[in-house]
């Protein structure tokens, strides 16, 4: 076990959670989002950040979904100190720096990924959690790392493995360094598989690009929270693309799950108990490691 | 058809115009003529050294793109011998986008995949300008199983401006289909080799690419994203493409430096036009070389080192007082 392990085997409490005008309304009161009813914000907490009227489900926070899925103080953040590099020193209008800078500090995060270890009804699993804050949760270098670290932990404990993306795809700073994260992830995924272990993948709002691209459409079971947008192109290089409007509805969960290529939609509030079950089933008298 | 010209290109094609039009004079057999002929071409050659020696990013990308630029089916029956073309997903269709089957290499048997764009109008519809669906990412998925179930090298011939980017490929599982190629390529237990010969879109490209040994022809660029989305991501608009394509570090030259591709086959100047037998000889060797030394290892030692590979690629950095001082704080309770 590396010596940094010993640390993270230790009681943590999660930093405190970062508050993001952009993802969830401030106030008392606040009107919804999507249908603009007028909501009293502690039940909008309550409910996971889940509109108590409409069902629409804001963006969380990396944080706040490791809150949702794990159990009271059992998380164990692993790789935390590992963060992107600029390797082309990259600058288009802006540079990366500027941009990593900005979002570390709009983000409270040093990359767009959280990974670690964290009990789920008692089972410990191996969790990734991407957050959208962080450059639209783009997977560079350090992303991809983390990931693949996390699934060669997940291999050496016989962890099940839980990944929660939240993405707009592969991160163009990094250029074909982040393109072979694609590839790198894909290869770890495959690796992992062979060991009869089960990988869930979780995709809220938006997965897109590289990210849908490669890991987090490989899981054994796929998992999507309802109206997020899941894809490989962007809809406004589609609609560049054919000329024409795209469909009301087209690359949303439902979509996907009535074109057959995820297993079910979840709503939030149903997430840690689908999981729970869904993890008992796959590991019974195996990896039960309770 | 006029012939294709990138605007680069402009002064010599100007001066060459200019060249002929002398040549053309009645009077251009007298000695003055002549020197001024002569010097012309001086000057032509001059330009075209400068001009195609300091090739910008951008200006290479209109190189990739250029429409005499030969073409996987170019090369394939050129390096290639008994070509038996094998189609079909066994879902529900046939990709022309992506071609494959068997063939023989010199003196190796071989499954051949690559990207086919198209030259003529028609044949660019049939190919779709190469931009496949899923149905061609899964036609190249089978092709990789049976070429592992028959112990044949993959050799790949990558060429696309991405996967194609539709209402019908999006419902039909694009992403799903790039992602499992990935990760069938990157346990397939026979030797994988990738040549990109124009343009490597993302993971369009990418879906073919995960190899043992990656080159890339001098002129050809790989990129996580075109310069044309990039720039209009970053601009808003899509003309600050050359800009975008100078940050993106997408040539060949640049990836090799990154140690991301493990050789560049040089092109002749100004690029490959309409003919491959230019670098039919480099080719030949690199893929016979690769070939050699491949097919002497076993299955599981070419999976690993594959997955070695991939494992390397990234850079980041590593703060290990930040994961111990997370450490110690999170012990007191703090």
């Amino acid at each position: 076990m590396p010596i940094r392990d010993w640390f993270n085997k230790k009681k943590i409490r999660s930093p405190k959670q970062p508050t993001s005008k952009r993802t969830v309304p401030v106030g008392i009161w606040s009107k919804c989002a999507d249908c603009n009813k007028i909501i009293y914000q502690k039940e909008l907490f309550d409910n996971h950040f889940v509109c108590p009227e409409c069902g629409h489900h804001y963006r969380l926070s990396a944080w706040q979904r490791i809150k949702l899925l794990t159990d009271p103080e059992t998380f164990r953040e692993t790789e935390s100190g590992l963060s992107a590099k600029d390797p082309l020193k990259f600058k288009a209008g802006k540079t990366y720096a500027a941009s990593l800078a900005r979002a570390k500090k709009k983000s409270r995060l040093k990359e767009a990924v959280i990974t670690g270890r964290g009990k789920i009804n008692g089972v410990t699993v191996g969790l990734a959690v991407m957050d959208f804050n962080f450059i639209g949760g783009s997977m560079g270098s350090a992303v991809g790392e983390k990931i693949v670290r996390l699934i060669e932990l997940s291999i050496a404990e016989k962890l099940p493995l839980i990944i929660v993306t939240s993405s707009g795809g592969a991160r163009m700073q990094e250029g074909v360094f982040s393109l072979m994260q694609m590839a790198k992830t894909s290869a770890a995924i495959g690796r992992y598989q062979r060991f009869g272990l089960p990988y869930i993948s979780i995709l809220t709002n938006p997965t897109m690009g590289g990210v849908t691209a490669s890991f987090a459409s490989l899981a054994d079971i796929i998992i999507a929270e309802p109206q997020a947008l899941i894809g490989f192109a962007g809809p406004r290089i589609i609609e560049q693309t054919i000329k024409k409007k795209i469909p009301e509805g087209f690359q949303s969960s439902e979509s996907m799950l009535k074109n057959g290529q995820i297993d079910m939609v979840v709503e939030r509030g149903r997430l840690k108990s689908t999981v729970s079950t869904l993890l008992a089933m796959l590991t019974l008298g195996e990896a039960a490691n309770a | 058809m006029p012939k294709y010209i990138a605007d680069f290109e402009h002064p010599i094609v100007e001066l060459e115009k200019h060249l002929n039009d002398l040549k053309k004079n009645p009077s251009s057999t007298k000695k003055s003529y002549a020197r001024e002929i002569l010097r012309l071409e001086q000057e032509i050659d001059r330009l075209k050294v400068r001009v195609y020696r300091n090739l910008t990013p951008w200006q290479r990308i209109q190189l990739a793109r250029h429409p005499e630029r030969p073409q996987f089916l170019d090369y394939l029956s050129e390096l290639f011998q008994n070509f038996i073309e094998l189609r079909g997903d066994r879902l529900y269709g046939d990709d022309r986008a992506i071609i494959g089957g068997l063939a023989n290499f010199n003196n190796f048997r071989v499954m051949v995949i690559g990207n086919e764009k198209g030259r003529k109008i028609k044949d660019k519809l049939e190919h779709n300008f190469g931009m496949p669906h899923p149905s061609g990412y899964r036609k190249a998925a089978r092709l990789f199983r049976l070429a592992a179930k028959f112990h044949l090298p993959v050799v790949s011939f990558i060429d696309t401006p991405g996967a194609y980017p539709g209402i019908e490929s999006e419902e039909h599982g694009q992403a799903g289909a790039i992602a499992n190629n990935l990760r069938i390529l990157a346990g397939l237990k026979v030797p994988v080799i990738a040549i990109n010969i124009g343009e490597g879109g993302s993971g369009g490209a990418l879906a073919l690419g995960v190899a043992n040994r990656v080159f890339m022809m001098e002129n050809a660029y790989y990129s996580v994203i075109t310069p044309e989305g990039c720039a209009s991501i970053l601009w808003g608009d899509s003309a600050h493409a050359p800009e975008a394509a100078a940050a993106l570090a997408l040539t060949a030259d640049k990836l090799f430096k990154f140690k991301l591709i493990d050789g560049i086959i040089k092109e002749p100047l100004g690029g490959l036009r309409g003919e491959v037998l230019s670098v039919a000889a480099q080719l030949n060797e690199i893929l016979l070389a690769a070939l050699t030394e491949l097919t002497g290892w076993d299955g599981e030692k070419l999976a690993d080192e594959r997955y070695k590979r991939l494992r390397k690629i990234g850079v980041f950095s590593e703060d290990k007082f930040y994961e111990l001082a997370q450490g110690m704080r999170l012990i007191k309770g703090e």
